[in-house]
């Protein structure tokens, strides 16, 4: 008997949603350059999805653990890449932050020069970041709890 | 002009709730509101009354809005949200240690 | 615009309300509302990409404020002595006052609302779409134009993160008697 976490309810609904709510996340991030959106409300929207997760399983200490490392591992990867796609413009043209890549034809996906990347790697950061909050502050133990 | 106004009136009401409130929580939610009322005030310059979304499109579509108050806007949310992480962090560990949330009762300072 | 002036008074109520209440939970709640109405108002200001960001960076908030006030107390502190207070009250409202007077020297100097003189935007509005190629002209101003503030917002965050982890670690602390 697990009394832990929320209800039946809670705990199936969560499991059908988290693929829709991460999957809707990934495309305000990739079509950053075409609609409104862009780097940062697709990584908050992506770790809105593990969150609700967490929060309907509830967030226990080996599980937390064991995810913990995976959160700072995307959000080290994703500033990271954004670092490095920058120094690529200081090699290749110039100057920092040079928009290199092929611009392409406009109102494409794959248009944008050096912006679609840079909002990838943005998204991974700042997923990875609210997550690993998340997990800091719910898997806490204060000295005088049970 | 007025809307200048209101969004600095919102400003002073967080600046009297961090002077005057004794909760620590209560000072947190002050700097939140605080920097709500910044927001409010750099969207207000951006506004031009005849413009539309910063967004081209494809046929038509000359006048927008400015955008440049709107990416500074944009890089404050998420700075907030950062700063509001760590001082809540560290309000959580000051009631481990002192038992109370009073800021009047937490003097103890070392070294 | 007046339904301009009815959510930035919703904002203010808000905010009044927040800071004034009793119970922790309800100023959270209050703390909310002012978030939401700012919501609206960025959607009527012609400012999606705002309204996007600000509806979920709020929501996260929220959380986080809720789950460091169920771990410790609920309540306000209690009140100040009357004679304290007063003086404190008739001294707030006078720097109020004195605030709101050079506010409006400072207002004078500025432009019209709604006729802003766009003097540094003149060139990303007609030249974005052909420099960068990309259509949101917002991000192209934060990703592109202005690449050395993401740059820094992203380490700002960083920075944050890990000092929420430091301070909330489990390993590494000492026991209460132990010898430094």
């Amino acid at each position: 008997m697990n009394e832990r976490g929320m209800s039946l309810i809670v705990k199936t609904i969560a499991r059908v949603l988290v693929g829709m709510i991460v999957l809707y996340g990934i495309y305000i991030v990739a079509h950053g350059h075409l609609t409104p959106g862009g780097g940062f409300a697709g990584g908050v929207i992506i770790a809105g999805g593990f969150i609700l997760l967490y929060l309907a399983y509830g967030a226990s200490e080996k599980e937390s653990e064991f995810k913990k490392w995976q959160a700072s591992l995307s959000e080290s990867l994703g500033i990271f890449g954004f670092w490095l796609v920058a120094m690529l413009g200081l090699f290749i043209g110039g100057y920092f932050f040079l928009n290199v890549f092929a611009k392409g034809q406009s109102y494409r996906l794959f248009s944008g020069g050096i912006i679609p990347v840079c909002n990838a790697a943005i998204g991974a950061e700042v997923a990875g970041a609210l997550v690993g909050i998340f997990i800091a502050f719910a898997a806490l133990k204060l000295l005088g709890e049970k | 002009m007025i809307y200048y106004f209101i969004a600095i009136l919102i400003f002073v009401i967080g600046l009297y709730g961090l002077l005057v409130k004794r909760n620590l929580f209560k000072i947190i939610i002050a700097l939140i509101i605080m920097e709500y009322a910044n927001f409010l005030l750099f969207a207000l310059i951006g506004f031009r009354k005849e413009g539309t979304a910063p967004i081209q499109p494809i046929v038509g579509g000359k006048v927008f809005v400015d955008p440049l108050p709107q990416a500074l806007v944009l890089t404050a949310i998420v700075i907030g949200l950062g700063t509001t992480a760590l001082i809540v962090a560290l309000a959580v560990r000051i009631y481990e240690k002192y038992g109370t949330l009073d800021i009047r009762k937490i003097k103890k300072l070392k070294g | 615009m007046i339904e301009l002036y009815i959510l930035l008074a919703l904002m203010a109520v808000g905010a009044i309300i927040a800071l004034e209440t009793h119970d922790l939970i309800s100023a959270v709640i209050s703390l909310g509302v002012c978030g939401f109405s700012l919501v609206l108002i960025f959607l009527l200001l012609h400012a999606p990409d705002l309204a996007i960001v600000q509806i979920v960076v709020e929501t996260l908030s929220l959380v986080i404020l809720i789950a460091a006030i169920l771990k410790t107390t609920r309540e306000d502190t209690e009140e100040r002595l009357s004679l304290v207070k007063t003086g404190l009250w008739v001294g707030g409202l006078f720097f109020v006052a004195i605030f709101m007077y050079f506010t409006y020297q400072v207002l004078q100097n500025m432009a019209e609302f709604g006729a802003p003189n766009l003097r540094m935007a003149v060139s990303y509005l007609e030249m974005g779409l052909k420099k960068t190629g990309a259509a949101n002209l917002v991000g192209a101003v934060i990703l592109d134009f202005r690449g050395y503030d993401t740059l820094g917002e992203a380490t700002v965050l960083f920075t944050s993160v890990m000092g929420v982890l430091a301070v909330l670690r489990k390993i590494g602390r000492k026991k209460e008697g132990q010898n430094e």
